[in-house]
């Protein structure tokens, strides 16, 4: 049988963008084990729409950690502290009954507040409209082993694709630095032939993004590493500098 | 078609740019202060090898003079990217977590690496005070000679032992160098990281390399200063 839970919450509730935001305290009574973390905040909202309150806004889609949309602070830590997981994946099993969890939004100068835990990820979108895709017509899917490409390359591209463009690189570094993000998508796509023609240019523009939309500057604490829900490495990071520099000097 | 002069300096002015030149100075300064150090260190083998030391090293003229102006330019550019990139965090933040901790391992986020700041700052004061206190401080001209070798030197020997008899500066000393291998502790791996010599294989010999850096370099730099200011009661 299911093991009921009490959970208190303080929920940063933001009416708007420029409306003053503050913490504010709820408490979620039976709330099952198994729940994830973000239906623990559905059945909060159930209950502040049945008071006739305000349901708390957050950003959620997949609610299978594949989609990014999630993406919230819980208890200081993007995502919450288990590790290796999206919020949407996360469960209320993972605290303990009568535990007091803050909750947040992702922060960052780049990140603009919308409201409550929703916050603009479209910096994001914009880092990859400055270089990350392949312009190059591919074509249909090659024949197989037509284009060689070493397991070793397509592991390492696979696990920089894994990045689903949640935010919490940003959010957890001390600096606000979207290195892990951008590294990430440099890096996936200049590994594949198909990506390798315009690695140049993508690296040094999406870098060039990068600084434009605010994000600070990487000083290589690599939390955004610990709190990746898909466990992207730094090395990304080291990796696309040397990309940079070698595209710099070209 | 090689690079043109604006495209190097966007290049340089880059977030990529900014931490390979942080990590490039920085290791720079790691060589010397361990150079530094193990100098100071010669205090310690008897009466004259200190001075013959400094002495040696002060006839390497225009080479030595050269290496001085690089290492002024190696310090002033890692502060100020240093500085620059503490301004730029802050407002990259924006509003303030009321609530934030670090999700630990694999994050090397440590009391030495948030407070690179802090510990650069204080290593910066302290580095004018002390070149005020030894390069530029008293010399021949004021007295403090010694002759080594049959040759006449200034006698930086009886410079230091007087600084170091002083309480402040004996145990002021120390902290400085404490925060310096607090900054050690982070910077070394952290350069190595931004210059793309390291890997997640690597890094696990590399990054604790930078505590134990921290610790013998700062053992080495407190060693002299604590033994001036005990032997004047023995
Ligand atoms: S909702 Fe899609 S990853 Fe969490």
């Amino acid at each position: 049988m299911a093991e009921r839970m009490t959970i208190h919450l303080s929920v940063w509730r933001q009416a708007g963008p420029d409306a003053p935001g503050r913490l504010v305290d709820y408490t979620v009574e039976d709330a099952s084990e198994h729940m994830s973390f973000l239906e623990l905040l559905d059945v909060l909202n159930e209950q502040l729409v049945g008071r006739n309150e305000e349901p708390v806004a957050f950003d959620s889609d997949c609610r299978e950690g594949i989609c990014g949309s999630c993406g919230v602070m819980v208890g200081g830590i993007a995502h919450g502290p288990q590790r290796r997981t999206a919020v949407c994946q996360l469960h209320v099993r993972t605290f303990s009954d009568g535990d007091r969890i803050v909750v947040e939004p992702f922060r960052a100068r780049a990140f603009p507040l919308v409201k409550d835990l929703v916050v603009d990820r479209s910096a994001f979108d914009r880092i990859i409209a400055a270089g990350g895709y392949v312009s190059a017509t591919t074509g249909g899917a090659p024949d197989a082993n037509a284009l060689p490409i070493s397991k070793r390359a397509a592991d390492e591209a696979m696990d920089y694709a894994a990045c689903i463009g949640c935010g919490a690189c940003v959010a957890a570094c001390p600096n606000a630095s979207a290195s892990l993000f951008t590294a990430a998508k440099v890096v996936h796509l200049s590994l594949l032939p198909q990506g390798h023609v315009e690695a140049d240019r993508r690296v040094m523009a999406m870098v060039d993004q990068m600084r434009q939309e605010g994000f600070g500057d990487c000083s290589n604490h690599a939390e955004c590493e610990a709190v990746c829900p898909k466990g992207i490495s730094i090395a990304g990071i080291a990796r696309m500098r040397r990309a940079y520099v070698r595209a710099a000097l070209r | 078609m090689p690079p043109s002069a604006k495209s190097v300096l966007q290049a340089v002015a880059s977030p990529v740019g900014r931490k390979v030149l942080t990590g490039l100075t920085g290791l720079g300064l790691v060589l010397f202060v361990i150079v530094h150090m193990l100098g100071n260190l010669t205090y310690l083998q008897g009466e004259d090898a200190y001075n013959l030391y400094a002495h040696k090293l002060a006839g390497y003229g225009v080479v030595l003079y050269a290496l001085e102006v690089g290492l002024a330019a190696f310090f002033v550019l890692h502060a100020y990217i240093g500085i620059s990139i503490w301004l730029r965090k802050r407002r990259a933040r924006g509003g303030r977590y009321a609530k934030y901790r670090s999700a630990r391992a694999p994050s090397r986020q440590t009391f030495a690496s948030r407070t690179m700041i802090v510990s650069g700052l204080v290593l910066l004061v302290f580095l004018v005070l002390h070149l005020l206190h030894f390069k530029f401080g008293p010399g021949i001209g004021e007295g403090y000679v010694a002759t080594v070798d049959g040759e006449q030197v200034r006698d930086l020997r009886r410079l230091m032992t007087e600084q170091f008899q002083s309480p402040l500066y004996a145990f002021g000393y120390p902290l400085v160098i404490i925060l310096m291998g607090f900054h050690l502790r982070h910077g070394f791996w952290s350069a190595l990281q931004s210059l793309s010599l390291t890997s997640p294989r690597l890094s696990r010999v590399l990054y604790p390399m930078g505590a134990v850096l921290g610790l013998i370099v700062g053992a080495g730099f407190i060693l002299v200063p604590l033994w001036i200011y005990f032997s004047q009661f023995i």
